[in-house]
């Protein structure tokens, strides 16, 4: 068939030429493909800290990509050597600053004695808030600390059977009450921000020593003092970090990045343990360290006049709404 | 005994990603879980180079350091093992790997992690040598019966080594110094804290 000869003339023709054209191309170039290739040496100096290296990978998870991520090795020093010191600092420093407080301050009593009359400090759903949150963080804090330091502190007593057993509970706990604790920290955030902004009163209170400093002493505050506002504050942002650094390790498929996980778990631990030691100090106060001061999230009735020493000006605020007895209820009078 | 190791010569790797396949059939490797996998370096550009990657069975491993309910076990031959009895799934060991061997089972309701699973150097895991429980957890274990790990016995350009690390590092070197060439033993010096040369 002719027709068809003349199209593989000019087929032919066509890559002749094509061959003469690459030709010169090809001369060109003076790269030599097996020398030249990339070196292994050359890419771990290059890499900047926390880099990786990485390339392209034909199955479908993209997080094997990465090929010698050396950030590892830092991470590992965060958590074997870091960590310790910054959690031994904060929790046990706490603990022994706490100690110190009880043994030289006391116990901090009503300075007047009870009253016997109460008032509503706590109502029932603000009470179930703090509860709720404070029970979540209580069994996310202790779990936490485990897989931290239980490895130390803990394995030796229980034998790896066993403590492998009761991390993996610890590790559920941690996973599912971490949603109560976000739930409890978003009410806790709308119910309470109004009595919490910082005020004038607040630069009072910390110039007289917060009334805890200095015994009979004790500045005015509203609703909330600036220690108890600090302390909202505190488990608000401290909470949002949490949550935040909690949600990207809860779903670990969502950054599908090592180096973002790495960041995250910096940040969750860190801010952990600096969150433990802040309740510690709130803990203490509320329950051992001072008295009467357990009834505002116990019965949710605080004595009166544990609420004139530490909030007077709110005491007068729900006087003056007519929801609190009138100051003018007999008070028990000194045995003198 | 001797100390096994891995090296990928990435100036034979074809990616043919032949090491990945063996390895996912000979362990019935979960869906969704690659042991090993084939890693190429400046893609389309002059002088690319892959690389097969597994768990590199470091000195010192990181893994183990920091698993909070120390899972990890060292055997005789250097091989860094696991027993998924204890793992917990916390995903710490991923963190800190420089190699991105530890991979997790997504289960639960949140697509959270499940026992960890890697490479095993074809050794199986703490059960009796070739038990049916040992090989539901970890796969084959090549190396109780005499055998090397199946993706460098597989490999068509014998750019996968494993074996004894001082042996192949020879033969590594003997390569180089016959070629003229080599872009390094790669993950060598992360984990083994060898010179590329050495």
């Amino acid at each position: 068939m002719p027709g068809s000869l003349s199209t593989l003339k000019v087929l032919c023709a066509a890559l002749a030429l094509l061959f003469v054209v690459a030709q010169p191309a090809a001369a060109q170039l003076s790269f030599k493909p097996t020398a030249e290739a990339v070196q292994e040496d050359k890419l771990l100096n290059a890499l900047k800290e926390g880099d990786k290296i990485s390339g392209r990978v034909s199955i479908p998870d993209a997080m094997s990509a990465s090929l010698i991520q050396p950030a590892g090795r830092d991470w590992r020093d965060f958590h074997r050597s870091k960590l310790p010191i910054i959690g031994g600092i904060a929790i046990v420093g706490m603990f022994a600053a706490l100690l110190i407080f009880l043994m030289v301050r006391g116990k901090i009593r009503i300075h007047r004695g009870f009253a016997g009359t109460t008032i509503l400090r706590f109502a029932s759903f603000e009470r179930f808030t703090h509860w709720l949150t404070a029970s979540c963080f209580i069994i996310l804090a202790l779990s936490g600390l485990n897989i931290s330091f239980g490895r130390s502190l803990i394995l030796p007593l229980f034998g790896a059977e066993g403590f492998a057993t009761m991390s993996g509970y610890a590790k559920w706990a941690h996973n599912y009450l971490a949603f109560p604790f976000m739930l409890g920290l978003v009410i806790m955030f709308l119910i309470w921000i109004k009595d919490n902004i910082p005020g004038k009163v607040d630069l009072e209170w910390f110039k007289q020593g917060g009334g805890v400093l200095f015994k009979g002493k004790h500045p005015p505050a509203r609703r909330f003092n600036a220690g108890q506002k600090g302390i909202f504050w505190i488990v608000i942002i401290g909470g949002a970090l949490m949550s935040v650094s909690g949600w990207f390790l809860l779903f670990p498929y969502l950054p599908a990045n090592v180096t973002t996980l790495q960041f995250w778990t910096v940040i969750h631990a860190v801010i952990a343990m600096l969150f433990i030691a802040a309740m510690m100090a709130h803990i203490y106060i509320g329950s051992i360290g001072m008295e009467g001061a357990f009834d505002a999230m116990g019965t949710g009735e605080v004595d009166l006049n544990w609420a004139k020493e530490h909030h007077s000006l709110w005491v007068e605020e729900e006087q003056a709404k007519g929801q609190a007895p009138s100051g003018t209820t007999p008070r028990a009078m000194p045995a003198e | 005994m001797a100390r096994v190791k891995f090296l990928c010569d990435a100036d034979r790797c074809i990616e043919c990603n032949a090491c990945v396949t063996a390895c996912k059939n000979e362990h019935e490797v979960p869906w969704g879980i690659n042991r090993r996998r084939v890693v190429t370096i400046n893609d389309g550009k002059p002088g690319e180079r892959s690389v097969s990657m597994a768990c590199m069975h470091c000195t010192d491993a990181p893994c183990a350091a920091v698993c909070p309910v120390s899972c990890f076990y060292t055997t005789a031959d250097g091989v860094v093992l696991h027993s998924k009895d204890l793992c917990i799934g916390c995903g710490y060991c991923f963190y800190a790997c420089p190699f991105g061997a530890p991979q997790y089972p997504k289960v639960g309701n949140f697509g959270s992690r499940g026992k960890m699973d890697k490479c095993t150097y074809c050794a199986g895991g703490p059960e009796a040598d070739n038990s049916p429980a040992e090989y539901a957890k970890y796969g084959q274990n090549r190396l109780a019966e005499g055998k090397l790990p199946i993706c460098a016995e597989m490999c068509s350009t014998k750019s996968l080594l494993a074996g004894d690390g001082a042996i192949i590092a020879e033969i590594y070197k003997e390569r180089v110094m016959k070629r003229g060439y080599g872009s390094g033993m790669w993950g060598w010096k992360t984990a083994y804290s060898d010179s590329p040369t050495g």
